[in-house]
């Protein structure tokens, strides 16, 4: 029973701190807001200098060998600092994918490279907005030779204008239960017949529209077993979700923080307004809220990575708590500020907005609970 | 980062697990759902406390030269979680072990713990609490009963309010003011221990919102408690009471008990019929049911980190400020839900079930006041944990 940061975490939580509040100010979030990228190549190249695209990979691909309690800590503080950018769809998703079912090959091809910076991934899976399980997978691979052959159009896919490769989720022919018949692919991006759609949401990310016309794909670059994808895809949305939930903390934290200061700053009626406890037992409230999103988020991330079945609990759990915390946290940051919080020109709508985000990503906080609660029946035998 | 347990943790949840098998009377379970009479539950916590005490599980950690058991943190977490699965009773002297006994082992004299300790684990002697008075409520430093030093004796007179186990107490933790001019006013305060077979004493029920009486209000006239029952020094008071505040933390087994009673709402909501379905298909009712599932997840594992900083050494965690209120509210939302998913039963006389939720719904009513209200609460972890200003 250990539920503290080790050393190495700590170090890492400290550098991440101080390397994001200087080459990843609120400026440059902003800049990032506009940015037809929508990230910039050379804070990506610094970060791969740092070893986090490569924290997870084992020596031998070019990591550092880290776990996934690692990763959260760093994902924390890039939702502190609102850092934009594909690092979840490439390291997240794209990363994890390769680590967990690439052959051989594909991670010496693969994972040095991400390590380096030189990769840019990504994770096509929706096809509509209103669902993301294996039954909303349409898109076809059709056998032909030594290729598949991919038609179809995926929506929602963060940062595909950028991306190198974007991994498909298709169908094969003939799949029966909707989970059946699911395979993934390593898409080149860059390949013929994709045409990719960018569009922005309100806190800058990319989310694109990927349109693949009879694009052919190297039997090579399949990811995992044929027509038996779908368990990788709940692994990796696992995993999305306990990024989601460590920069949700991250954000959380920090606009928590901004207003506790305000709070003792802010004089009217000549007393700084966290004196009065309208002010002061929302910024109670908002400690609750974080310190509970940590607590939850932490071991999500750990039965996440341990493969333990209370994932099936904790992740759902933490997804619904996390965002809902955020959301919570920011809306009363603005109420806190009071005017200044709703100007354009202070950053509190920026994590406001990052917070709607995350809650609306891969099924909001309704939909997780009702998720929690299918499990627990399972685990009661009710229902 | 690791949220199983040692091989070592897995032998010791063994041989509790078996030992309780052997030694929990199947009668004596759940006694705060089933017993109808304070009365009744509280001897059978008092026989419970003796028989643990002979295991030496009766402060566990404690040392054994005043009568403990000289275990390890993990384990007493361990048994606490086993006794919570098992629904063994509470112990009788809970005031004693959950406050006397941390305070006089941090405050008392060498005399003093081998005088107190090893009876308030044994359940020879029940302690009460004489904090609050009618004008000291969240403003406890206000308190006026007052204690005049006549030799080697204090007279005290006054009243409390509130005092929790007074009927059952053979001894008192009591706060009294010793200097009327102090300020501020919490500097005018002493620590007292006092042997409730003194004369003068007048203990009066309160009876509760429940219809249960739990605390009391007590009247001091003339009651003469020695020097030697002082604890820290004269007007030093507050800081011996603050220190005993931060024992009162909700712990594993807390959290383990709150998961069970989840477990019966889940039950409660499959076999209840609303509108025609079982409760557990309503929608709206699966979403409260979830929302408190995961509240009673995020209480363990705040309890988990808590433990954790402990086992390190360190100081106590963030999480540790806020236990009690986050618990409080959530022991009101779980409730509350358990009587919507009863419905119109759960307010008017019938079965025995329904009483019961009733009776956990009024009496959540009580953990948002008790022990610093969630407001007091609030302004603690608003002034001391982030810092704004009073």
């Amino acid at each position: 029973m250990e539920f503290t940061l080790n050393e190495e975490q700590q170090m890492l939580k400290g550098i991440a701190r101080d390397f994001l509040e200087s080459r990843c100010p609120k400026a440059h979030v902003r800049d990032m807001l506009t940015d037809e990228k929508g990230y910039s190549p050379e804070l990506w190249q610094e970060m791969a200098e740092l070893g986090w695209q490569g924290l997870m990979f084992p020596e031998e691909y070019g990591g550092t060998g880290g776990d996934f309690v690692g990763m959260a800590v760093l994902i924390e503080e890039m939702g502190r600092a609102l850092l934009p950018g594909p690092f979840i769809p490439t390291v997240v998703y794209g990363g994890v994918a390769i680590l967990k079912a690439g052959t051989s090959e594909q991670k010496k091809e693969f994972l040095p490279r991400i390590a380096q910076g030189e990769l840019i991934l990504t994770l096509a899976l929706q096809e509509s907005a209103d669902r993301f399980d294996a039954e909303g997978v349409a898109m076809e691979a059709v056998e032909e030779g030594d290729h598949y052959i991919l038609s179809g159009t995926k929506i929602l896919v963060p940062y595909a204008h950028v991306a190198d490769y974007i991994i498909c989720v298709c169908r094969g022919r003939g799949g029966g239960d909707a989970a059946d018949g699911i395979s993934l692919f390593l898409v080149d991006a860059k390949g013929e017949g994709i045409t990719c759609t960018t569009r922005t949401a309100f806190d800058g990310r990319k989310l694109c529209d990927v349109k693949l016309d009879k694009v052919k794909v190297s039997k090579a670059n399949m990811l995992g077993e044929l027509q038996g994808g779908w368990p990788l895809v709940e692994t990796l949305i696992d995993h999305g979700y306990v990024a989601m939930c460590a920069e949700a903390v991250g954000g959380a934290q920090m606009a928590m923080e901004m207003s506790v200061s305000y709070a003792q700053e802010r004089i009217q009626f000549g007393r700084p307004i966290g004196t009065n406890q309208a002010i002061k037992h929302k910024c109670a409230d908002m400690f609750v809220n974080v310190e509970c999103g940590r607590s939850i988020m932490y071991w999500a991330a750990w039965a996440v990575d341990e493969v333990v079945a209370e994932a099936s609990l904790a992740v759902p759990m933490a997804k619904s708590w996390c965002c809902d915390a955020y959301r919570r946290v920011t809306a009363d940051s603005i109420q806190v500020h009071g005017g200044i919080g709703f100007t354009w020109d202070h950053d509190l709508h920026l994590y406001f907005k990052r917070a709607k985000t995350l809650e609306y990503t891969f099924g909001d906080s309704d939909y997780q609970r009702e998720i929690v609660v299918r499990e627990l029946e399972r685990q009661l035998a009710l229902g | 980062m690791d949220f199983s347990y040692s091989p070592e943790d897995e032998a010791f949840r063994r041989e509790a697990r078996d030992w309780l098998e052997e030694n929990l009377p199947e009668s004596w379970r759940a006694t705060q759902d089933t017993l109808t009479t304070r009365e009744d539950s509280f001897q059978i916590s008092l026989e419970w406390q003796k028989r643990l005490y002979k295991r030496g599980w009766v402060g566990l950690t404690w040392p054994r030269e005043y009568g403990g058991g000289g275990g390890t943190l993990m384990q007493q977490v361990i048994l606490s979680e086993e006794l919570a699965k098992a629904r063994a009773p509470g112990i009788a002297n809970t005031l004693g072990v959950g406050m006397a006994g941390p305070t006089i082992m941090s405050f008392g004299t060498e005399e003093q713990k081998k005088r107190f300790i090893p009876k308030i684990l044994s359940g020879d002697e029940i302690w009460c609490q004489g904090f609050s008075e009618p004008d000291a409520g969240s403003d406890l430093a206000n308190l006026k009963t007052r204690a005049i030093r006549d030799g080697d004796y204090y007279v005290v007179n006054g009243q409390k309010v509130w005092s929790t186990m007074a009927q059952y107490g053979e001894w008192c933790l009591l706060l009294v003011r010793t200097d009327p001019d102090a300020e501020p006013k919490h500097r005018g305060i002493t620590y007292l221990l006092m042997d409730m077979k003194t004369p003068g004493i007048e203990v009066r029920p309160l009876k509760q919102m429940t219809g249960d009486s739990e605390f009391n209000e007590m009247f001091l006239d003339n009651v003469r408690v020695p020097v030697s029952n002082r604890l820290d020094e004269e007007n030093r008071g507050w800081y011996v009471a603050m220190g005993t505040l931060a024992f009162e933390r909700a712990g594993m087994g807390q959290a383990i008990m709150f998961k069970q009673v989840l477990n019966e709402i889940f039950r409660l909501a499959a076999r209840t019929k609303r509108n025609g379905i079982p409760a557990i298909k309503d929608s709206t009712i699966r979403q409260k049911l979830a929302q408190c599932a995961i509240e009673c997840e995020i209480m363990r594992l705040n309890s988990y980190r808590s433990l954790s900083a402990s086992l390190k050494g360190g100081p106590p965690g963030p999480e540790e400020m806020f236990s009690k209120l986050f618990w409080s509210e959530m022991n009101q939302r779980m409730t509350e839900l358990a009587t919507q998913i009863l419905g119109i039963d759960s307010v008017i006389e019938g079965e025995k079930e329904a009483q019961l939720w009733q009776y956990r719904f009024l009496r959540s009513k009580g953990n948002t006041l008790e022990q610093g209200s969630s407001e007091i609460l609030r302004n603690v972890i608003g002034e001391r944990v982030l810092g704004i200003p009073r």
